[in-house]
């Protein structure tokens, strides 16, 4: 097959276009990071899974040619867990939305990072519910105005990066869809690190994002992203989000620990 | 699938092989016996032994046992172990089955084949944890939302737990479906005498498919109703969705291809429900009444049909081994010759209303009921033998 873009060797050939996601979404940046972060690290298709969930991310899986599961809302690192534990051996992609990861499947999540699951966990955070039609999400700035709040957020949201270092991933890191080459990077790092990575990507819905001057907008939201980010930790004082590698650690990952576990037992014999 | 008895059979006799073995117990060893190679589940009374005996047992055998964060969980990496290529179950009871409804749901839809062992106790509600119940029967046929087929298996002693358990596993494979294998509390703790060196293990392999990876369709029905389903990992990329999806897995919204799936997804199941639904009869030929009953309740049944039977009264005996698909014919053939079918469960009155329905109206049936997490008695059901 002649390829136009490098990209194009990872997609699906047949019928899947054009996507689901809306003109000026940014799930497509997110996707496009994640083939690139494939393609360095020169792996094989069929050795890759990616599951999803429920939303708008959850749709990804659909147009990239690997082993590719979409399940139930917010239990995608469940299903990934047992399919992990089943082929060792394969590269588990999991992309979930910030509703479907820390609302649903908060639970999941933080016992995933605390199990240190070797699997890959992309939190596409564009700080809604898009599917459902702009609802407010945990992730949801206070006094931003959604669907479900007009007059605006009262609840904080929750810091997915430290959420998941909290719960004891080895890996963390926070980037945005206007740092697409730093979000590789950033994806391929966390698919080479033996224990629970998470990327999490601040993305556009540009759809039901209501900020006053961002409404419909998507290159005024990515333009928002390259001003209020910063990777100098002391620039979070000043309001900003802090974007990097956040946590890097070596920790006994879940499913290594189960094969010393297996193999102890099995010496010592019995049925 | 009808099997035929004549008198009533007695507890199973010692021999050398025999073992004392409790109904959790026969689970989980059935289960490995069946080839089960990945456990999840999360703590639950009165389900925990078949947990805590595969935690110890699955290592050791280089299967996975993981312990997770709740019921949904549990099914979630179940699904997950299968479609990795694993014979994968869980166990709980009511409260832990209710949370399970939605990927029981997925399981169906995606054709991805696991077992679920509902150990039945007293409900709604936390209920009474330590009683049993049959109170999941209708739950486990339609628990989830949307139209499916499902199969539900109701051993009522120790050592059909442990057949019906492998039989489950084969079920799943054969007919790539979730398949809930529903005891109770009063099976699960109670223990019996067990000979176990049964005449021949049946284990069904799944079905891999035999295309190079660019020919197959795991959703397809050139082959049968039945597609082969591989493994992720194996060169076959293929997508798996909840949604409705096209003969490659991919989500549709053509209405053919919809059609197509929905009724090879029912045609699998209720198409071939000689073949599943599994019933045992005893002396239902000269009788004018007949016990229809499953699950451990059969053990009380059997005694009042005894009974009843020593003061030459003409009862006769069906009990249901497969829950669902229900064996419509049978219990219509039933209705034809008895003239009272007496239906003892312990919930208030569900499968009674299946009897009722594939009666038409043939014969009067009456229900036995308790659903307070006690048995039902023999004394209770022979009085309604004698009303």
């Amino acid at each position: 097959m002649d390829t136009v873009v490098p990209e194009q060797e990872y997609l699906r050939p047949h019928k899947k276009f054009p996507s689901v996601w809306c003109p000026g979404c940014g799930i497509g940046i997110v996707m496009g990071a994640i083939i690139r972060a494939v393609r360095a690290r020169q792996l094989a298709k069929d050795d890759i899974a990616m599951i999803s969930g429920i939303g708008c991310a959850g749709r990804m899986p659909v147009y990239l040619d690997f082993n590719t599961m979409h399940t139930t809302h917010g239990r995608a690192l469940a299903f990934a867990t047992g399919l992990k534990l089943a082929r060792p051996d394969m590269e588990i992609i999991v992309v979930m939305g910030d509703g479907d990861a820390m609302a649903i499947g908060g639970n999941h999540f933080i016992h995933a990072a605390r199990r240190n699951i070797e699997l890959t966990a992309i939190v596409v955070n564009n700080r809604i519910y898009g599917m459902t039609g702009g609802q407010v999400s945990p992730a949801t700035p206070l006094g931003v105005r959604a669907t479900t709040a007009p007059y605006g957020q009262i609840e904080r949201p929750f810091d997915i990066a430290r959420m998941a270092e909290a719960a004891g991933a080895a890996f963390v890191a926070r980037s945005t869809t206007y740092h697409a080459i730093e979000l590789d990077r950033f994806i391929a790092r966390g698919m080479e690190k033996k224990g629970f990575a998470v990327v999490e990507v601040l993305t556009q819905c540009p759809v039901f994002w209501r900020e006053p001057d961002q409404i419909g907008d998507p290159v005024a939201m990515l333009k928002w992203f390259r001003d209020n980010t910063t990777t100098d930790p002391d620039g979070v004082a000043s309001g900003k989000i802090l974007r990097g590698v956040i946590v890097d650690r070596e920790l006994p990952g879940y499913v290594e620990s189960y094969r010393t576990l297996m193999k102890t037992r099995r010496k010592r014999g019995g049925g | 699938m009808v099997e035929k008895r004549s008198g009533s059979t007695g507890p199973a006799r010692r021999s050398a092989g025999a073992r004392l073995m409790q109904g959790n117990v026969a689970i989980a060893e059935g289960a490995v016996a069946a080839g089960l190679r990945f456990f999840a589940a999360y703590p639950i009374t009165p389900a925990n032994e078949i947990a805590s005996l595969l935690s110890r047992t699955l290592p050791r055998k280089g299967g996975v046992f993981i312990q997770m964060e709740d019921e949904i969980a549990s099914l979630s990496a179940v699904i997950g172990a299968s479609v990795g290529g694993l014979k994968a179950a869980t166990a709980t009871s009511g409260p832990g089955f209710s949370l399970m409804q939605e990927n029981i749901g997925y399981a169906a839809a995606a054709e991805i084949p696991c077992v679920i062992i509902n150990v039945q106790r007293a409900g709604p509600s936390t209920g009474r944890p330590g009683g049993p119940a049959q109170g999941d029967v209708m739950q486990a046929r339609w628990g989830t939302h949307g139209d499916h087929p499902i199969i539900v298996l109701c051993p009522s002693t120790v050592r059909e737990a442990y057949e019906l358990v492998i039989h489950a596993f084969n079920l799943s494979e054969e007919y790539r479906t979730p398949v809930i294998l529903l005891t109770d509390e009063l099976l699960a703790r109670m223990s019996e005498t067990v000979e176990l060196s049964l005449p021949e293990v049946r284990v069904v392999k799944r079905r891999r498919p035999e295309v190079p990876p660019e020919w197959y369709f795991p959703y397809d029905d050139a082959r049968g109703d039945v597609p082969p389903l591989a493994a992720f990992g194996q060169g076959y990329r293929y997508h798996i969705t909840g949604l409705f999806h096209d003969k490659a897995g991919f989500p549709t919204s053509r209405l053919d291809e919809i059609e197509e799936w929905h009724e090879r997804l029912f045609r699998k199941i209720d198409g071939n429900v000689d073949k599943i639904a599994r019933i045992e009869e005893v002396d239902t030929q000269d009788a004018d009444t007949v016990i229809v009953t499953y699950g451990s309740t059969a053990r009380s049944a059997r005694h009042a049909m005894r009974r009843a039977r020593e003061s030459n009264k003409r009862v006769g005996l069906v009990r249901l081994v497969t829950l669902w698909p229900f064996h419509d014919a049978a219990i219509e053939r039933i209705a034809r010759s008895a003239k009272r079918i007496v239906v003892p469960e312990m919930n208030r009155g569900q499968i009674l209303r299946e009897v009722d329905r594939a009666s038409r109206g043939r014969a009067e049936v009456v229900g036995v009921n308790r659903a307070d997490g006690e048995t039902i008695e023999p004394a209770q059901i022979l009085s309604a033998l004698e009303a």
